[in-house]
Formats: structure tokens, sequence, C-alpha cells
């Protein structure tokens, strides 16, 4: 199941050359670039690792992208976003940000329903890929096995 | 003002250039004739290096002619500025050549612009499009060595992230290379900078800044540096004349004046200190005339009682002919 998340989450995947003027739009508007990941991909995981300090003052989107190859050669196997924050007084808030990796195998989610009292029934989304531990969650089988 | 060089290049050069054309092209009437002076004035390049001159005689408005001193400053700029302009006309009609080294080094003392200089510099760059950006990134080896082992790469890798996209000026560059201390952490960046100057050729340009004769051991002690930077832009010292104008108009700015008597003293001290040695231009004036003001606020509290606005305005000859460049010149020459 493709994952889907953040700005343009019903597009498919972004060539590095579409995310490069992403990027440069989120510069000349002010936006510092942060690049994050991680192997727990809830909906409503929001803390994901940061790939190295968000990148002030930059001024060209090569300076990001060499940044994200880093990341990708580093993380391949993981969710990896970029995240444009735009810190002025009344917005303060995540601008822009939107999936630039993702894991070739996404075995995505299931939904378990609990019964409660009174016959309440709760709904919770379950990972496939967190039944793995932290690390192995999207490494490929052959890779896992060897 | 010798706006001379943008007149006459375009000028010039479409004689040498449109009949060479039109010559090579004869059987294939097709064949495009570029037009450098449209090229030129597309590029705005002309504009800019106006603006430089302005900007070089605003460090002394009150000359109201050319600083002569930069003169061959800005005769290499335009040279580069052509050059650029006809590489990028070159590869527009498929004459593939390599891009053109981009890497500069400014050596020359202090406040004779090298900063302006390569603000212009950037700009032009981005026009002509050789950088994407046109911003300066100034750095100094505070902002490029670290303190401990497996701080410099960061840094130094920060301060390109910064600078991508358009120029790096690195002043006083030989800094970052201390053969004195082994474990200085100096050469991992020069390191660092050397890879970027040699595979991102398209993301930044870094121009190196600083004194001349340590610029030159600092290049002869890496010569992979030095074979990496092409152009070499020379900032000549200022005249006697020069240094006088631009002390009266640090004087203006700083709200005082000189007496008649302690300009003439000074001119003389000017004369006198470019003789010395370890003479820093536009430095060397501002500290002399700081000394200056030390001496006229203790001779006002010698003298004691009031004072008038005009004295606390004014430079007595007293406050310039205190100073040691006069006993120097007056001591027996003994020692020379």
């Amino acid at each position: 199941m493709r994952l889907t998340q953040g700005t343009f989450s019903y597009l498919a995947d972004l060539t590095d050359e579409q995310i490069s003027r992403q990027i440069q739009y989120a510069l000349e508007q002010g936006w510092p670039i942060s690049i994050e990941y991680t192997d727990d991909p809830h909906p409503r995981n929001v803390y994901w690792e940061m790939f190295g300090l968000p990148m002030f003052d930059v001024r060209d989107a090569a300076a990001v992208m060499q940044e994200l190859a880093k990341a990708r050669a580093e993380h391949p196997n993981d969710y990896i976003k970029i995240a444009a924050y735009d810190a002025r007084l009344g917005r303060q808030t995540t601008a822009l940000s939107f999936i630039v990796n993702r894991p070739g195998n996404e075995p995505g989610f299931r939904v378990e329903r609990t019964v409660r009292a009174d016959r309440q029934i709760g709904y919770q989304l379950h990972s496939y890929a967190t039944e793995q531990p932290h690390g192995e969650r999207y490494v490929p089988r052959s890779n896992g096995k060897a | 003002m010798s706006d001379a060089p943008p007149a006459n290049a375009p000028g010039a050069a479409p004689s040498g250039a449109t009949p060479a054309g039109a010559q090579n092209g004869s059987p294939a009437a097709a064949d495009p004739v570029l037009d450098l002076d449209a090229a030129y004035r597309d590029s705005q390049v002309g504009e800019i290096l106006g603006k430089l001159d302005r900007e070089l005689v605003g460090l002394a408005p009150e000359l109201d002619r050319e600083l002569v001193g930069l003169a061959p400053v800005k005769t290499r700029i335009r040279e580069i500025a052509h050059l650029l302009l006809i590489d990028k006309l070159r590869s527009s009609v498929g004459l593939a050549s390599e891009p053109p080294p981009l890497h500069m080094s400014f050596t020359g003392p202090p406040g004779t612009g090298k900063t302006t200089v390569a603000m212009r510099m950037a700009e032009i760059l981005h026009r002509l499009g050789y950088v994407r950006r046109g911003h300066l990134v100034v750095a100094t080896r505070d902002d490029l060595v670290g303190q401990y082992i497996g701080h410099t790469a960061p840094k130094t890798k920060e301060v390109l992230k910064k600078a991508t996209g358009g120029v790096l000026l690195i002043d006083e560059a030989y800094y970052l290379y201390k053969p004195e201390n082994e474990r200085d952490y100096g050469g991992e960046a020069i390191e660092i900078l050397l890879q970027v100057m040699e595979n991102q050729r398209d993301d930044l340009v870094v121009i190196f800044a600083g004194y001349k004769d340590r610029m030159e051991s600092f290049f002869a002690s890496n010569p992979g540096l030095s074979s990496r930077v092409a152009n070499h832009i020379d900032f000549p010292d200022y005249t006697a004349d020069e240094l006088l104008a631009i002390a009266q108009l640090m004087l203006a700015r700083l709200n005082y004046a000189f007496s008649p008597a302690a300009a003439t003293a000074f001119a003389e001290y000017v004369r006198l200190r470019l003789q010395q040695p370890q003479f820093a231009n536009a430095r060397s004036i501002r500290n002399a005339l700081d000394r200056a003001r030390l001496r006229q606020a203790t001779r006002l509290f010698e003298h004691g009682g009031t004072v008038t606005p005009h004295q606390l305005e004014e430079l007595d000859e007293s406050d310039i002919r205190k100073s040691r460049v006069f006993a120097a010149k007056e001591r027996p020459p003994a020692e020379s």
C-alpha cells in the first residue's frame, strides 16, 4: 500500500527535478528546509527523526539536494520527507512537507476493531511494518535473510 | 569616469566577430550572426560595471575623480566579464569549450574594496548565468575551522551550503593553513574546499582574499589550491593623496576636522608613514586618526577650563606632530 501524506500526497512521486524546484520555491519564501526520516510511518506519528539540522540561510536548492542525496544513501529503506518551516509570527508552522523517498516494499496497515464496554467498537490502525523491530522494518527480505 | 571599455568592447568586437562569421559561413547563408552588442546589453553587465565604478569612487566621494589605484582592478574585472560573455555566446552557437575557471584570488591590503568588488563579481556571474543566485557569503577561518576533531567538516560544509548558488569570499584565507601546527584543523577545511571547487563548479565560485605576500606563500604551500584558482586580481595600495582624502572623509564621518596647520602636518605624516613598514592603507590612517583624537582629548584636559564646540571638533597640529612617526624622522638614521 503506497503511503500518502503531506502536500503532494495525491500526486505520483516527484522527480528529483520537481523536488528541487519545490525546494527552491520554499527557499525563496524564506522557509528553512529540514530533512526527516522514519521507519514508523503511522499517520499520527509526527515525530520523524531529523537528518542533520534544519538548513538556515541556504539560498539554493542544490545544497538541499546534496543533503537529500546523503540522506537517501544512509536511509534507502526509510521514508524521507522534506519539511519547510515558516517561522513568521502568526504562522510558525510547517508550510510545506512531502515524501521524497519510500521503501521499495510498503506492507501497509490494517484496521483492528476492539469491542469495549457496552458493545462500543474502537478502531485502531496497525502498521505491518512495526511488527519487525526498529531498523529491520523495510529491509528487503532477501537482504534480511542474508 | 572611464565608461570607455563598456562602450568600446561592444563597438570594437562586432567588427571582428561578424565579418569573421560571414566569411566562414559564406556558403551557408543561414549561419546565425550573433549581435555582441545586444548580448552585452541583455546581460546588463555594463550596468554592474558602472555601478562598481560609482561604488569605488563612493569610497571617497570627495574625490570627484576616479580613484587611480583601483583602475587596474576595474580593468581586470571588465576583462573577466568580457571573457565570460564571449564564452557564453560561443556555447550558444555550439562552439563547445570547457567552462571557464571562475575561482579567483583578490590580493591586497584591507580596505581597498575587495568585498565590494566581490559583491559585484557575484552579480556579474549571476547575470551571465555562471552562478544561479548571485549572493555573496563572506567567511573567515572562524567560520570554516572547528575547535576539535570532527568539528571542522560540518562547519565548512554548513558555510558551503549557504554559499551554494553564489560566491564564497574567504577573507584572510592564509589563516586556514598553519604549517607550524601540524594538528591544526585548517588543512581539513582546505581539503573540503578543494573537493567542492573541483566537483561542484556549477554550484559555487570561491574567491580567496588577503594580503598579497601571505597569499602567495599560502598558494605556494597549497599547490592543489593555486592550480584551481585561475584569476588573480591585485588591489594596489592607495597613494598619499588618496589616503589624505580618505582621512578627511573618515574625520567628517566622526564629526572632527583638521585645522589648516594640522592638515599640512597630516599630509606630511602620511608621506612619512608610507615609507615605514607594516602600512595598512585605510586601517593605518584610521589608527592614526584615533591616536590623534586621543591626544586631542588629553590636550583639552591638560589645558583645563572651558572648551568651545569648535575646540571639541578640531584636531590641532600638535595632535598630529606628537606621533612617533615624526620622532623617527628626527632620529639620526642609525638603523637604516
